[in-house]
């Protein structure tokens, strides 16, 4: 068996374990009810259609916020990357960065920004932001002499260095950055909208919570996981695919 | 050199943080010189001290929750092939989804209450203390574990002597890694499922609209969360330059 298919294997496993629990009343339905239901019920969710503003509200908040960390941080990092002693004050507050709870911002923004899309999409945004900068850093460092040397001969200005030469190279590390930014651009704009928000899948959840409503609830919760799941399953995907081009 | 930078660093912080205040108006958040005053006055009131133990107890808790069941999992996988390579994107799945949507089920597993908050810390600390682990195991120079098991020392053994001291520095990042993301998990598990510590404080001051309290604890948690990470990543460095002189 391939290791894909032992994974499959044991994620059925577990299903099946957790349907028999509860099916079988070890686990109360207070709790949790089976994946089955839960299945049945994100159907119904699903093509009733009644949470579809929601999810679109959140999948447009999560996109903004993932689109605008990886255009501003490569930006970003190009340029710090250019000026070494402003990287280097810098770089004690990037390997910090992930330490401060981006959270406890979010009140203050909703006060200067009011209770809209914004603030949560400017704590996504934050969150990404940096792991973007970094990971543009240590790809523009991997760039070796030659590539710009050669740049420097055939007379090319900063800006065309950078976009047909530095950053190409450094994708790949870039790519991790994405990656990164693309999962913290779920987590930040959901958790804040469980936080506060009047809207949004991560409102919905803390809503159906609040109100014991398991057939909301975790129809919802796995709904979020798949999707995260599946577009970082898609990122993986094509930058494997990407570096195998490259091996060439 | 270096700490020059840190002070112009922080005087910028503390520049832009003024002119935002300008900016924004008492409204929205208070000045520096204010919010420290409060952040003293908070530290020194015998109020405030059991939710700070609080937190401490519970972030305790799930850190070492995190580090032994993270160590755990990455050594386990490491040392067989076939299994790190049907758990590895698993975990790196599971680093990646928003735990946050997961709390309701925490709370219905674990009621509300100091071990929902180390739960909650927990999950988000295993992943990349696991995924750090694991890669260390893998990076190992294999004549390690060829001498180990030539020695017929057990697995438990060779986790102990072998494959710790060789593997700290990496595991250490992901300690590091882990040690900010596991405060983070447990300021999330107080802000919904508790009635005492840091968490529960600020999203008590959040619907009371006490801007005063939130800014005073935003920079309390910014200044430990910043410090603390100063000083491992200090750590880190010492070790991976102690184990390159060793090699």
């Amino acid at each position: 068996m391939t290791p894909g298919q032992v994974r499959l294997a044991l994620a059925a496993a577990l299903v099946l374990l957790l349907e028999g629990l509860s099916r079988f009343g070890f686990i109360d339905r207070f709790a949790m009810i089976p994946p089955s239901e839960i299945l049945w019920h994100l159907g119904k969710i699903l093509i009733v259609g009644e949470m579809w503003p929601a999810i679109v509200k959140t999948l447009t908040n999560v996109a903004v916020a993932c689109v605008a960390a990886i255009v501003v941080g490569v930006i970003l990092g190009t340029l710090i990357h250019a000026w070494r002693s402003l990287r280097e004050t810098l770089d004690p507050l990037f390997a910090a960065y992930y330490a401060i709870p981006v959270y406890a911002f979010y009140p203050l923004f909703i006060v200067i920004f009011g209770l809209g899309d914004f603030p949560q999409v400017l704590i996504g945004f934050m969150l990404g932001l940096v792991a973007v900068i970094v990971n543009t850093l240590n790809g523009l460092d991997r760039v070796p002499r030659v590539l710009l040397k050669t740049a420097r001969i055939q007379r090319l200005g900063p800006l065309a260095t950078a976009l047909k030469v530095t950053l190409p190279y450094a994708v790949p590390y870039i790519f991790t950055g994405i990656k990164l930014a693309v999962a913290y651009s779920f987590i930040g704009v959901i958790g804040a909208e469980l936080i506060m928000s009047r809207t949004g899948l991560g409102y919905e959840i803390g809503y159906a919570y609040n109100n014991f409503d398991n057939a909301v609830m975790y129809p919802l919760i796995v709904f979020v996981l798949t999707v995260a799941a599946t577009v970082n399953t898609m990122f993986f995907l094509w930058e494997k695919k990407m570096l195998a081009r490259r091996r060439k | 050199m270096r700490s020059l930078r840190a002070a112009i660093l922080i005087a910028c912080v503390f520049a832009a943080w003024q002119l935002l205040f300008w900016y924004a108006g008492s409204n929205a958040l208070t000045s520096p010189l204010d919010t420290m005053a409060y952040l003293g006055e908070l530290l020194s009131s015998p109020r405030f001290y059991p939710h700070l133990i609080e937190t401490a107890k519970a972030f305790a808790a799930a850190l070492a929750i995190a580090i032994s069941a993270g160590i755990l999992i990455g050594f386990t996988l490491g040392l067989y092939r076939f299994a790190a390579d049907v758990g590895e994107p698993v975990l790196v799945a599971l680093y990646s989804i928003p735990k946050l949507t997961l709390y309701p089920i925490v709370l219905l597993a674990f009621g509300i209450g100091m071990p929902a908050k180390i739960a909650f810390g927990a999950i988000h600390g295993i992943m990349p203390i696991a995924i750090f682990a694991l890669g260390a195991v893998r990076n190992l120079n294999p004549v390690y574990l060829k001498a180990a098991r030539v020695m017929r020392l057990s697995p438990s053994r060779i986790a102990a002597r072998v494959l710790l001291p060789a593997a700290i520095p990496e595991i250490f990042t992901g300690i590091r890694i882990g040690f900010s993301l596991t405060l983070i998990g447990t300021l999330l598990g107080e802000m919904f499922a508790s009635q005492r510590g840091l968490g529960y404080l600020l999203i008590q001051a959040i619907g009371l609209h006490n801007v005063r309290m939130i800014m005073a604890l935003t920079l309390l948690l910014v200044v430990i969360a910043v410090t603390a990470s100063a000083l491992l990543l200090a750590v880190d460095r010492r070790l991976r330059r102690n184990m390159l002189g060793t090699n």
